[in-house]
């Protein structure tokens, strides 16, 4: 027998499936994720999620932009190469602004995108939770999901089933991990 | 809660997707635009027209390389010509875009999302079409590397004084943010897609491109964050831009060129060109795959809107320009903008002025905004206009300024006309290609916006 993944359960709309949520966060869940095709405001509150801290990366991203364009103007144009343009200093800063807020704005945006695929742990081609067809079929259009994981310590399949019944889950599905998909 | 939340529907506007539709109505209307065997039966003639202008584009370019920009109708005093004009057009016609999908999210105007996607698809072609000119207009095509602080043979680097190169980062800077905020976007519609498709070639490509996206919110969580920080930063960037084109004149000493007011000016400018280009766009898009629920009519009214304000933005500023030069009692100065509107290139400077200035006061007009025929021709003499206002800047300050010895008249060549032609073959071909292989509408973020997507929306009603 293959490996317990998850328990799935299906929702009918956002509204359930945020009280859901709530629910499973106040039963003591830790390993819990909700799917659903677009993001829900308040899901994050309503999971007992923390803040990303993507703003971090990004704001790393763009100190390393900032200060990589000042390194390079001053190099190229005062140390490697001096040239005396316009009668201006070999390090005129103020010259050197717009393509230093460039570079700035260029490390915040590429450190928003590979931070957040970093977090996301993205590309992942495979995750165990593709093996379920129902969920295949509908994450993308209009179901709405939570899945138990059965890593969580208080993950007991006949208890959070039970649970999961409890909340008002209209279709339960146990997925496990796949051996020889295709 | 819930009190508060029937208050707020009193007082809500019309919902921004008519129909009140399912959320699988709108994954289906999408998809299958995507999905189809077949596309619309003017899909394919019209490939191949702008295919063919793209044929053009090439050829013209070839025969650039082959014998130099003299085939251009560049000639002293008019050292720039088309090439310039036209790079500031696409440019331009980029920014309205970028102002949908950034500063309008910022701004938290939910109805951007019926168009942001294809809005940001044209920045995209716009600016790789306004990329084409900065490369080509050289000269020495095959040192174009030399714009960058790449190592070359000379052991020289670029000179980052010049506006000219803040111009180089600013733009390819533009161009992959641009492409970076798009394909963010575009991530969990293309996992939709790869999750309904029967083909395996289609999911397996869908699928690379999803990354492996699920819809977990742990995974939305990130994500949301990532897309509000892109929008972050896009705004100054797309701000910062045309800025920058600008400093490419305004830091000149050239009469009508050096002057304070032209980047706010540029800036209003090129929202104003783009956003006629989108209304060009999406009345041909809503009509051609019947997305008229969907892109409604008062998206069409917003965007009028829009081009009546940015309209009345540059109007201000090209009557503001005859201010400054007389109040500057500079005689170089008042004599260029005497020659823009009453010397040889008066025409141009009326073509420019009608188009912009009286042509969006029909806009005041409600009915005008009801009207797609009178939209749709306001929209292209708006970019045609726009276009004049580059050729009014580029040429006229040129063509008269400090000597009058060498003074001259600028006349294209038909290689100038075939190049700019050819950009359209460009542009339109690759938006033929988005609206046939990508998802034109973010359906993830229109499901968001639907009245039923709200988790207050249900508390009414059926209590369990």
């Amino acid at each position: 027998m293959s490996k317990r993944f998850c328990i799935l359960a299906q929702f009918e709309n956002p509204a359930q499936l945020i009280h859901a949520a709530e629910k499973t966060r106040d039963a003591g869940y830790k390993h819990f994720d909700c799917y659903s095709p677009f993001p829900i405001h308040g899901m994050d509150a309503a999971m007992g999620l923390k803040r990303s801290p993507l703003g971090w990366i990004a704001a790393m991203g763009a100190f390393g932009g900032f200060s990589s364009a000042v390194a390079m103007q001053w190099w190229m144009s005062a140390v490697d190469y001096p040239l005396v343009l316009s009668g201006k200093p070999f390090f005129s800063y103020q010259a050197f602004v717009p393509i230093t807020f460039e570079l700035t704005i260029l490390g915040a945006a590429l450190g928003a995108v590979f931070g957040m695929f970093a977090l996301n742990k993205m590309p992942q081609f495979y995750h165990p939770i593709f093996e379920s067809p129902a969920f295949m079929k509908k994450v993308g259009d209009d179901g709405f999901f939570l899945g138990i994981e059965s890593q969580d310590p208080k993950f007991v399949e006949q208890d959070t089933q039970r649970f999961l019944e409890s909340i008002g889950a209209k279709g339960l599905e146990v997925v496990s991990e796949g051996e020889d998909h295709e | 809660m819930s009190t508060q939340f029937q208050s707020l529907q009193k007082t809500k506007e019309k919902p921004l997707i008519e129909g009140n539709p399912t959320f699988a109505w709108i994954t289906d209307k999408i998809s299958k635009i995507v999905e189809a065997n077949k596309a619309p039966k003017y899909w394919l003639p019209a490939l191949g027209f702008f295919s063919s202008l793209l044929l053009i584009l090439g050829g013209s370019i070839g025969y650039l390389l082959w014998e130099g920009v003299g085939i251009w109708g560049v000639q002293v005093p008019n050292a720039w010509g088309w090439a310039i004009i036209n790079f500031v057009f696409w440019v331009g016609i980029g920014h309205a875009g970028t102002l949908i999908s950034a500063i309008l999210f910022l701004f938290r105007q939910k109805w951007r999302t019926s168009i942001n996607r294809s809005a940001e698809a044209m920045t995209l072609f716009a600016v790789m079409c306004a990329l084409v000119f900065p490369a080509i207009h050289v000269g020495r095509v095959w040192v174009v590397y030399w714009m960058f602080p790449l190592p070359n043979q000379m052991e020289m680097w670029p000179n980052f004084r010049s506006p000219l190169l803040w111009d180089v980062f600013a733009v390819n800077v533009y161009f992959l943010v641009s492409l970076l905020f798009w394909y963010v976007g575009l991530i969990p519609d293309l996992a939709t897609l790869r999750d309904r498709t029967t083909s395996k070639i289609k999911q397996v490509i869908y699928g690379v491109f999803a990354l492996g996206w699920r819809g977990g919110n742990r995974q939305w969580k990130h994500y949301e964050l990532a897309y509000l920080l892109l929008a972050g930063v896009a705004t100054p960037l797309v701000l910062s831009v045309h800025s920058v084109v600008s400093f490419d004149f305004a830091v000149s000493q050239v009469p009508g060129w050096h002057t304070t007011i032209f980047p706010p000016y540029f800036v209003a400018g090129a929202i104003f060109s783009g956003f006629a280009m989108v209304l060009t766009l999406m009345i041909l898009v809503r009509k051609i795959y019947n997305l008229e629920s969907i892109i409604t009519m008062a998206h069409l009214d917003k965007i009028t809107k829009v081009l009546l304000a940015t309209g009345l933005m540059v109007g201000y500023a090209y009557t503001i320009e005859f201010f400054t030069a007389w109040y500057s009692g500079n005689d170089y100065e008042s004599f260029i903008f005497k020659a823009r509107a009453a010397g040889p290139y008066a025409w141009a400077y009326w073509i420019m002025f009608s188009c912009n200035v009286f042509v969006p006061q029909i806009f005041w007009f409600k009915s005008m905004r009801k009207s797609i025929p009178v939209m749709f021709v306001a929209s292209i003499l708006i970019n045609v206009g726009m276009w004049f206002e580059r050729f009014v800047i580029v040429i006229t300050s040129l063509a008269q300024d400090y000597l009058p010895s060498s003074w001259g008249y600028f006349k294209p060549t038909i290689w100038d006309v075939l190049t700019f032609v050819g950009t359209f073959g460009l542009f339109f071909t690759m938006f033929l290609l988005f609206l046939r292989f990508v998802p034109m509408v973010a359906m993830s973020e229109v499901k968001g916006v639907l009245p039923q997507a709200d988790p207050h929306h249900h508390e009414d009603g059926h209590h369990e």
